[in-house]
């Protein structure tokens, strides 16, 4: 980290250097992501040990987070299923890096365009599927790109600082949505407690195993998920507001002279970014809840700040990171069911992949030979 | 809900479970709700059951907690998956996941703590408490023993398993105003409006410091917090005041037993024995008479009571706890309509 004098400032700067580093780094990105995961296992056990957990259930644990995210049928949908919401608003975050904005709303972003979603999805009754659901995932979209370009423009406009502003705009989004919830348009008939009506079946994500096992949960937005992941790739690098993006995010004072509107940029990354929450927020009403209640974004706007830190802000780096996080989610179930171990324990893992990822430095320590030869590392 | 909170949180890893080592042993399986299976009350209590039917029925029990709502429909999948012979759900959050996921699954049996389905699912037996009966008991209690004549109670969120304790609580005051002419008022709930004062969650302990303190600061000196772990925080709260100036009404379990670093500050705990109903569930689902339906706690049948009141006896005068006896009595043979 630089001699930065403001902190908050200089620490986002840091990270986003690490999020979206130029290519030289490129080694890095590969072995470090490997290494945080391997380190963060290994310390997962020694929690354990510390815990008064013997060895053999150790070692059943790690068999059930196997078996719990890629074992069976059940097993790889569930992986799948957290995954899409991660996913998607992890490629908000990672295009948010790329432009060189650290936007911490994504939860923010995800609870407005699911509260949008939900609205759209009980309305509009008679309306077949095939119309509805693109709906329902637009207006999730749309709500969420507002909601955070409302972040964008404070600091295109005035200079306040994305992470300020996104803290800020998350802690109204929870308010927000208790408040909606408790409308009578919005509120569930017959209860009076803060929970919406549920969307109509034909805003509903369609499952696409059932055929298999009624209980399998996989929806159609595994697809939503793989076409975000394509498209932002092709933005980011095919196009030209990528190009201005990315641009934007390595040197804003290049960018500027060689006459990009920096302003415009800002808002139009933020909006981006925030309907890429959206569209998760919408994904989850639709294809995994079918309301909302005020915990449905469940973390995951914040879960999502890693996947795109793990993935190193790289479209596909993010997808991969979605799936592990999701399958650590999905495995972390089948360990509690198994072993017995406790849930909190994914928590904890989570945090020191995050950790290990935030300190490469620690991380060469611990493996120099993975850096004087990353490839056959890598390809382990 | 944060992700990042949930790290924060003790790194507190689970007891390994008494593996049964029969392969054939009858397993029970637990969904716990957000609060997680050691807050001390809610979830622990109904835990406390499959342990007890697992020291006296020799069954195996597992648990999955849930971490966020989106957890609970996965979570009993997981358990359907798992070989449970029957799946107990504990609160009346889950009720639409386990509806779903008995329909689904028609022939596994399924028992469900503070809901009860109309029309009944076959496969699902619903565990409902008349709290409100207890937690008269409760308000009568507070409203004779306060000093500035204030009460105060509120909420985790606003459903009715919560929110029946709360009339009971105010309605037990409010008796209590009756019989002896006096005026304490009780914040936080308004049954008539039924609106009131709740964290919106059954987590934070930050909120239950808080809401502790505002409801003192206008002059409660008795709270009673319904919201699962969120109390701890008023307990700790009221620790630091001492026991004194402000007490707390537990609820679910006997929370001096349950808290004892904060025993001083309970007044009494209004029970809710979800430990006893869970293990007859599993005793029928062993012996082959479940059937779908509902069960109901009340104080007749000790399904609910007002907790002995430990090292705070003293401080209670004899004529109310007399009175208390009269009462009780009144609610169990119909005398004292406790819902008006």
């Amino acid at each position: 980290m630089n001699d930065e004098p403001k902190p908050a400032e200089g620490l986002s700067e840091a990270f986003l250097k690490r999020a979206a580093p130029d290519r030289a780094a490129m080694e890095d990105l590969i072995v470090v992501p490997f290494f945080a995961v391997v380190v963060a296992l290994l310390l997962g056990a020694l929690a354990m040990l510390a815990t008064n957990v013997d060895l053999a259930t150790v070692g059943r644990s790690y068999v059930a987070l196997l078996v719990g995210s890629v074992g069976s049928f059940n097993a790889i949908s569930e992986t799948l299923t957290a995954a899409i919401p991660l996913t998607l608003a992890g490629l908000g975050i990672a295009l948010g890096f790329r432009a060189g904005m650290f936007n911490i709303g994504a939860e923010g972003q995800l609870l407005i365009g699911g509260m949008a979603a939900v609205i759209a999805g009980f309305s509009f009754a008679g309306l077949p599927a095939v119309v509805h659901v693109p709906l329902v995932l637009l207006v999730g979209a749309m709500a969420g790109g507002l909601y955070a370009a409302i972040a964008g423009w404070l600091r295109a406009a005035t200079g306040a600082h994305e992470v300020i502003t996104t803290i800020m705009l998350n802690l109204i989004s929870y308010r927000l949505v208790d408040y909606m919830l408790r409308l009578d348009f919005i509120q569930r008939e017959g209860r009076s407690d803060p929970i919406s009506k549920s969307v109509l079946g034909s805003a509903e994500l369609p499952r696409i195993l059932t055929w298999l096992d009624p209980n399998l949960r996989l929806h159609a937005g595994v697809f939503l998920m793989i076409a975000a992941v394509i498209f932002i790739h092709w933005l980011l690098f095919r196009t030209r507001l990528g190009f201005e993006f990315r641009a934007s995010g390595e040197s804003p004072d290049a960018a500027r002279y060689a006459g990009m509107r920096a302003g415009l940029i800002i808002v139009l990354a933020m909006g981006m970014a925030g309907a890429l929450s959206g569209l998760a927020g919408a994904n989850q009403v639709s294809g995994v809840l079918g309301r909302a209640s005020p915990g449905f974004s469940a973390g995951i706007g914040f879960d999502a700040i890693a996947v795109a830190l793990l993935g190193r802000s790289h479209p596909w780096g993010v997808l991969l990171a979605g799936l592990l996080f999701g399958a650590l989610e999905a495995g972390g179930r089948q360990m509690q069911v198994d072993a017995g171990v406790s849930i909190d324990l994914i928590s904890i893992i989570q945090a020191l992949i995050i950790v290990f990822i935030a300190a490469p430095l620690l991380v060469r320590r611990l493996f120099p030979w993975g850096f004087r030869k990353p490839a056959p590392v890598a390809k382990e | 809900m944060l992700s990042f909170n949930r790290v924060l949180a003790p790194a507190i890893v689970a007891t390994t479970l008494a593996a049964g080592t029969a392969a054939s042993a009858f397993t029970a399986c637990q969904v716990t709700d957000t609060g997680g299976i050691d807050d001390n009350s809610f979830n622990q209590t109904a835990w406390k059951g499959v342990l007890d039917a697992q020291e006296t029925l020799g069954v195996e029990g597992r648990f999955l907690e849930s971490q966020a709502e989106t957890d609970y429909e996965a979570n009993i999948n997981s358990l359907v998956n798992g070989g449970c012979d029957v799946i107990i759900t504990v609160g009346f959050l889950l009720g639409d996941a386990t509806q779903k996921a008995a329909q689904a699954n028609p022939d596994q049996a399924f028992s469900i703590v503070d809901y009860a389905y109309d029309p009944v699912i076959p496969n699902v037996l619903g565990q409902v408490y008349a709290t409100d009966e207890a937690a008269f008991l409760a308000g009568y209690l507070a409203a004779g023993m306060t000093k500035t004549g204030v009460l105060g109670t509120f909420g985790g969120i606003n459903i009715p398993p919560v929110t029946i304790f709360m009339d009971g609580y105010y309605r037990g005051a409010m008796y209590y105003n009756a019989q002896h002419g006096t005026e304490v008022t009780v914040l936080g709930w308004n049954p008539e409006t039924r609106e009131g004062l709740f964290t919106n969650n059954f987590e934070s302990l930050d909120d239950g410091r808080a809401f502790a303190q505002n409801l003192y600061d206008e002059g409660a000196d008795i709270v009673m917090p319904v919201a699962g772990p969120v109390r701890l925080g008023s307990a700790a709260m009221a620790a630091e005041l001492g026991g004194d100036t402000i007490k707390i009404i537990g609820v679910d379990a006997d929370l001096f037993l349950t808290d004892p670093a904060n025993g001083g500050v309970y007044l009494t705990s209004v029970t809710k024995r979800m430990d006893s109903t869970v293990t007859e569930v599993i005793q029928r689902a062993m012996d082959g008479s479940f059937k779908g339906g509902v069960m109901v706690g009340t104080l007749e049948n000790g399904g609910v009571a007002l907790a002995p009141f430990h090292d705070m006896d003293a401080a209670i005068r004899a004529e109310l706890k007399a009175e208390l006896e009269t009462v009780r009595a009144g609610i169990i043979d119909g005398s004292i309509a406790v819902d008006e």
